[in-house]
Parts: C-alpha cells; structure tokens; sequence
C-alpha cells in the first residue's frame, strides 16, 4: 500500500475498506487511487480547510466547563464511508419495516395493548418503561403517526452484517451533520464527486417538512409549523436552526409561545398567530411544566392541554420513549413478526434482559465480557464496557443491576466494522457505526445513508461526540455492484 | 415576524453600531496623542479621560483600575470581557443575537459576524493590535462596514431588516451625540483660547471620528469651528451620521414596520420619531448653543432612549423582562 494507507493496519475486524491487507474492496477503488497519491502534508491541508470552514459558519457545539463556554466543531473525518447501493437498498428495506412496526407498537401500547394482552411484551415491561406516559392511553394522534423522526443506529458485526444496536424515537439528533459534511466534502474533494455518482442527501429538508404538515390538525393545507429549541445553549442548537432555515420555518423557544383556549400561538410584532405543528426538540419532560417537570423553564405551559385537545400537533409525538427504551428494544424483532407477519430484516443485537432470572444470572457471572446498558439513558453515557471497564466499575454494576433488574440490558461485545480514518499523522483502522435518519409522513423516508459516527480514540467503541467521537461523510452510491 | 426576534435583529445592530463607535474613538484619540506635547501622566490621563466619559465606562473602570493610562484605557474598552461595552462584549453580544435570528439573517451576515467574533477572540486581533494599534481600529471599522455592505446586499428590505436599521441609526444618533459631547469633557491647556491651535485640533478630531472631515470641508470650506461642526454633525440632512439624518432614518424605519403614512402615527414610538424630527427640522444651531449644546445633548440622547423604549414597547411588549437584559448605552 502506498501514500496514506502505507502503514494501514487491517486487523481482525470488518474492515469498511479493505477485505485483507492491501485488498480495495471495489466500491473503494477509485478514493483508494486518489488517497494513495496524497502525501500527508496536502492531507493536512485539506483537513485544516474543512476545519476552518466549520469554523467560520459556526457549527461548533458548546462544551462547559470554567466560567465560559468553549465551542468546538464535531471532529469531521475526510475519508469518506462508501455504501454500495445494492447493500443501502437492503438496509432501507430493513428500516421502514422496523419503523412500520415501532409506529404499530405505539399505537397499540397506547389503546388495546394487544401485544400485551397476546404474551408477546409483558405488561410490566411496557408499565415499568421510564417513558411510557398512561396519561396518553386511548389517545389518537394525528394520521397515527408517533414516532415522525426516527434515528436508528446500525453497526456491522464481525461478517459485516447490518445489525441494530438501538433506535431514538425522541429527539434523535445529528442530521444537520449528514449535510453539512456532504458540503465540506464537496468544497474538499470536488473531483471525487465527479468521479462517484453519490446519491444526494439534500432533500431531507423538504421531506422533514412535508412530514411536518402532513400531520396538521384537521388536514389543514396550509399550517403553520415551527421549530421548538430550548435555546442557543442547548449543544444541539445549531442544528435546530439549521432545520428552521432549510425549511424556511420559524424557530421558536417556550417563551414565544403562549397558549389560550387550548390553541398555541406564537408572540409576533403583529399580534398572536396560531401554531399548527411544532417540531419539537425538547424532551417530554420540559413540554410543559403544568404537567411534567415543574421546574421546566424552556417548555410552554398549557401546552399538553392543546395537544390533548387536537389543536396543535407534535413531531414526535408525546410518549414515543417506551419504544427505544433499551428493555423494549428486545422485543422489536418480535414485534415485527407479531405486526406484520415478516421476518425482521434487520437483526437486533444478542441482549440480555437482567429482569429475567436466567439472563441475569448469566450476566453476572459475565460481567467482565459483556457490555452493559442503562436501559434509558443515551449518549454513551450509563454504559458498562466488560473487557475495558476497572474492577471497581464493573462492581458499581453489578450492585446496580442487583438493586433495579429492569434499568439494564446486556449485550456481547460487538466488534464494530472499522473504516480508515486520519489520526495524528496517519489513517489508521477506528471503529464506525450509521445512524441513518427515517422520516415517516405520508409515506416513509430515508435520505441515503445517514450519519456516520467514528470512535477517533485508538481501540474505542464509543461513538458518540460527548465521549470522543467524530463523523465522516456516508456515500451510497448509485448503481453499484455488491462486492 | 417573532418579537424576539425583532428585538434581537434590532440589538444585534445596536451592539455592531457600538463596537464601530468605540474603535472610531479609540483611533482618533490615538491619533491626538501623538500631536500631545505635554507627555506628562497627568496630560496622559486628560487625554484618556473624556473616552471614558463618553462611552459611559468611567465608573467601571475607576473601579478596577488605580490610574488611567492609554494602554488600561484601550486594553478595557478594546478587549476587556468584564467590561460589558468593550468592542469584544459587543462583538460577542452581536453574534449572541445573530444565532438566534439565524432563519432572519443571510448566512453571509452570519458568517462575516462570527468571523469578526473569532479574529478578537484568538484569530489575530490582538496581535494586530500589537503590531499597530491604529491600523487595527481602522481595520476593524472596515469589518463592520463590510458588514453593513453585506447586510444591504444580501438580506431581505422587509420587516427583519428595518429593526436592524431602526436599531442602527439610533445608536449611530446616539453615539454622535457622545462624540460631539466629547469635546464638553475636554478642558482646554491653560492658556489657551477658544478657537485657537489646540481647539481647532480637538474639533477637527471629534470630525475625523464621525469620518466626517472630508464631507464637512466641502461645506465649510478651510475653517473648523465648534459651532460649524456642531452645526454639520447635528443638522446636516445627507451625512449619514448626522443626528437630523439618523433620526430620520429611525422614523422611517418605525414607519415601514407599522405600515403607517410618515405623516401620522399608530404609536408612541412613532410619535416621539416624529416629533424629535421635526424639531431638528426646525432647529437652528444658533437655538442649540443658546440652551447649552451640552444640554441639548444630553436631552436628545435621552428623547433617543425613550424612542428606543417605546418601539420596545410596541413590538415585543409581551416578551419576559429576565429576556430584556440588553441594556441601553
């Protein structure tokens, strides 16, 4: 191997890149051919350019710490990850199908709980989940749909199998990432592009905002749909903005809301105007602090009554969280199957339930192996990895396992596929997962590919930006063949 | 359009206006040092004195510091965090309120914007600053023209951009206002007279700070007087900095907002605009020395504040008071 790659180590992983030491797999031959020609030091500058571009248009995040935030950009990967089409199409099939049946499941748990009723998910799975919220039961939402925006993360197993590891059916964040990385990879390596047909990801904006007023009370053509932050310090504010312009909508905070008979409306130079559907950004807890959390300053008070009433529409809706809690994550292949009658076409991964006493006993006497999650926290954080974690770490769970079977899920350690990526000086192998981003209005959609996240500390699993991590830019390409 | 979001296009210009005020001051008076014969440090802090004054920052300053000196004085409303109406605070705070109008604003503004912020922050700034303290005020006034340029050329003339204007030409009025005043603050050497060496090099500074000598040697032509340059600076009708002409530009702006003809008014923000500009319509300069300029000054900056509150009042009267912590001058 030469240029870059001269040192690239394959390893025993899933190599994105390579199937065996100096071996391109073939979707990657041509960036293979364009890297190999780069010395470090023009890669250096590319990536110097691409930083200052982040820089300059602001999309920085907010880390406090001392008396003053600092902002950083998202570490932005240049060596793209490449998805042949044949491989995404399969992917995509596996996704609607997963999100079709999370969406059935919503509707269910919240009015006959037939999946309870038939044995399928016991009921205090589904009554013990943090966010199932009763208040809601016989509640319909707006063209039955709950979870609007779904991001549901994948990883690649040892073989390369897609597999799911979790889906956000909250607030998932990160898509304003899958954009603007395509713009900076445009800026940096235009002639790539002209070389690869890379399928856009540019419509996600309007496909957001059809969604959005697909599910306007009343079937109304023409509704007024806004964007709900918490605020410019929330670390996910640029994107929150980013969204608003791409659909041209209004950002709104708690504050420029006001509700009155039951209608939101929002505070304006000329007036109230009514507010139709809100793409709201903000968990359930903060909504409003008539209802949930008291001590919510960024939600609208009076605002579930609204919902409740019909009149304001809410993207995603009120209580999606009982289906990505990590406990209900077990049953989704069941789901599917219960649903729809199909196989999944997406495998979850191998989980333990530490609530049942044979999965709990063995996870105990594995603790050291297994990797082991709060079911409900997110972010990386509340997290158990066996084979990196201290004795004293691997206590703390053990006791806290013990304590509240239900709050934990386990899993084998999955050795993440790893992509080529520029560290210090060199491309060495780091471990990716995708999180592709789906839509569901009138119909479902996926831009192609999604956000690839990369553990950019040396042997890392972790992804998520809090803890270390990066992204690169995903390409899916148009009629490629499957290697 | 949100009235948060009219309030924050219209501090965001308030706060860009203030920045350019402060490095405009700080360059001329700069430049008077150097024409300063008495390098004494008493001489020193007369000179240093009256910017302090002007920009309202005296009483911060006095407390964190034991004496004026050039470098405390531009350090402090150059660079100093603490102080909230140094040219980084303001810079900082502009783009505060640029972030959350980003929907409002191109992302040319935007990124102009953020490009200053980072260039005082760490990309430079001070290290201009270091090579020539002068050039760096001057560059920095070009960065905020730029961005007046950008704002023209690139955002929409709609509602948005007249609470950027409305708030730009009140604080430009305002801030010509502090300039003029300057020359209140400054006590002549001993010996000298009204309108002799030392006078004429004072007046001819306050001019160059409003980048108003060329435009005012084409009126008068060769001679510098106190009273001419009050008279240009206040009641000229095309200099874009004069306060007749700002003053006419915020009534303007109030009236597009409203939709209201400019003869008449729907509120009480129109109706003081309407009224501070007739009265410098009828003004003369003679009238202005008669009650004092000083005087007049302080009663314009203070018929300018009460617009600034009731066009507040008007358009965001609804939202929090723990949301209004922008403070006038």
């Amino acid at each position: 191997m030469k240029g870059l790659f001269k040192d690239y180590e394959v390893g025993d992983f899933f190599d994105e890149m390579f199937s065996a030491p100096g071996q391109v797999r073939p979707h990657y031959d041509l960036l293979y051919q364009r890297f190999q020609e780069m010395e470090v030091d023009e890669f250096e500058r590319k990536c110097a350019l691409a930083e200052k571009s982040y820089l300059n248009q602001g999309i920085t995040f907010t880390v406090y710490s001392g008396d003053e935030g600092t902002e950083r950009i998202f570490p932005f990967d240049l060596i793209p990850r490449i998805i042949p089409g044949k491989e995404w199409d399969h992917v995509e099939r596996g996704l609607v199908q997963r999100l079709t049946a999370l969406n059935m499941f919503l509707h269910d748990v919240y009015h006959d709980q037939r999946i309870v009723k038939e044995g399928i998910v016991p009921s205090e799975i589904v009554n013990s989940a943090k966010h199932f919220r009763p208040e809601f039961m016989g509640f319909d939402v707006p063209r039955n749909i709950y979870i609007h925006v779904c991001g549901t993360d994948l990883i690649r197993d040892r073989q390369g199998n897609y597999t799911v590891l979790e889906d956000n059916g909250r607030c998932p964040s990160g898509v304003s990432y899958v954009l603007e990385n395509r713009q900076a990879m445009k800026r940096v390596f235009p002639k790539l592009f002209t070389k690869y047909a890379v399928r856009p990801v540019d419509r996600y904006a309007q496909d957001l905002l059809a969604a959005l007023r697909y599910c306007a009370p009343g079937g109304n053509p023409d509704p007024t749909v806004v964007v709900l932050t918490p605020g410019i310090y929330n670390s996910a504010y640029f994107e929150h903005s980013f969204l608003a312009r791409s659909m041209g909508i209004e950002i709104v905070t708690g504050n420029d809301l006001v509700v009155q008979n039951s209608r939101v409306y929002m505070k304006t130079t000329k007036g109230l105007k009514q507010v139709d559907v809100i793409y709201r950004r903000i968990d359930d807890d903060f909504l409003d602090p008539t209802v949930f959390r008291k001590d919510s300053v960024l939600g609208v008070p009076g605002l579930v009554e609204a919902y409740s009433k019909g009149y304001v529409a809410l993207a995603n809706s009120i209580g999606t969280g009982v289906a990505d809690d990590k406990v209900t994550y077990y049953y989704v292949p069941k789901m599917i199957k219960f649903y729809l009658g199909e196989d999944p076409i997406l495998p979850n991964v191998d989980t333990y339930l530490t609530s049942d006493d044979t999965d709990r006993k063995y996870v105990l006497d594995n603790l050291e192996k297994l990797v082991v999650k709060a079911a409900n926290e997110s972010g990386g954080y509340g997290m158990l990895i066996g084979p990196h974690a201290t004795k004293e770490q691997v206590e703390k769970f053990r006791a806290a396992i013990i304590a509240d079977p239900r709050g934990y899920v386990a899993q084998p350690v999955i050795n993440l596929s790893r992509s080529p990526s520029y560290c210090d000086g060199a491309v060495e192998g780091r471990h990716i997962d995708l999180r592709p981003y789906i839509i569901s209005g009138e119909k479902t959609s996926i831009i192609p590919g999604g956000l690839t996240r990369v553990a950019l500390r040396k042997g890392s699993l972790v992804v998520n930006s809090s803890q270390g991590g990066g992204s690169k830019d995903t390409w899916v390409l148009d009629g490629e063949e499957e290697d | 359009m949100l009235s948060r979001v009219a309030d924050s296009c219209y501090w965001l210009s308030r706060y860009i206006e203030r920045a350019e005020t402060s490095a405009r001051i700080l360059d001329v008076n700069m430049q008077l040092l150097l024409d300063l014969e008495d390098s004494s440090p008493e001489a020193i802090q007369r000179h240093w004195q009256p910017v302090l004054a002007t920009l309202e920052d005296q009483e911060l300053f006095t407390k964190t510091h034991d004496t004026i000196t050039a470098d405390a004085v531009m350090e402090f409303v150059t660079f100093d965090k603490k102080n909230p109406s140094s040219i980084v605070s303001c810079i900082g705070n502009a783009r505060e309120n640029a972030r959350t109008v980003r929907e409002q604003i191109s992302s040319e503004m935007w990124e102009q914007l953020n490009r200053t912020y980072l260039y005082l922050r760490d990309g430079g700034g001070r290290h201009d600053f270091q090579d020539s303290p002068i050039d760096f005020y001057r560059r920095l006034v070009d960065i905020l023209h730029g961005f007046q340029g950008t704002t023209d050329a690139t955002m929409t003339h709609g509602e948005g951009w007249d609470f950027l204007q409305l708030g730009k030409y009140l604080e430009r009025a305002d801030s010509t206002t502090r300039v003029l005043d300057i020359k209140y603050h400054i006590l002549l050497p001993k010996g000298e007279q009204v309108g002799g060496h030392v006078d004429v090099t004072q007046w001819m500074a306050v001019l160059r700070s409003c980048s108003a000598m060329e435009a005012y040697f084409k009126i008068n032509v060769g001679h510098v007087s106190g009273w001419q340059v009050a008279e240009f600076l206040i009641l000229h009708d095309e200099f874009p900095r004069s306060i007749r002409f700002c003053v006419d530009r915020v009534d303007g702006a109030l009236h597009r907002i409203s939709g209201c003809d400019r003869a008449h008014f729907s509120n009480e923000a129109e109706r003081l605009s309407g009224m501070l500009k007739s009265n410098l319509g009828y003004t003369t300069i003679e009238s202005v020395f008669q009650q004092g300029l000083h005087q007049f000054l302080d009663k314009t900056q203070a018929r300018l504040n009460e617009i600034s509150g009731a066009a507040t009042k008007a358009y965001c009267y609804w939202m929090d008071e723990s949301a209004q912590t922008q403070v006038q001058a």
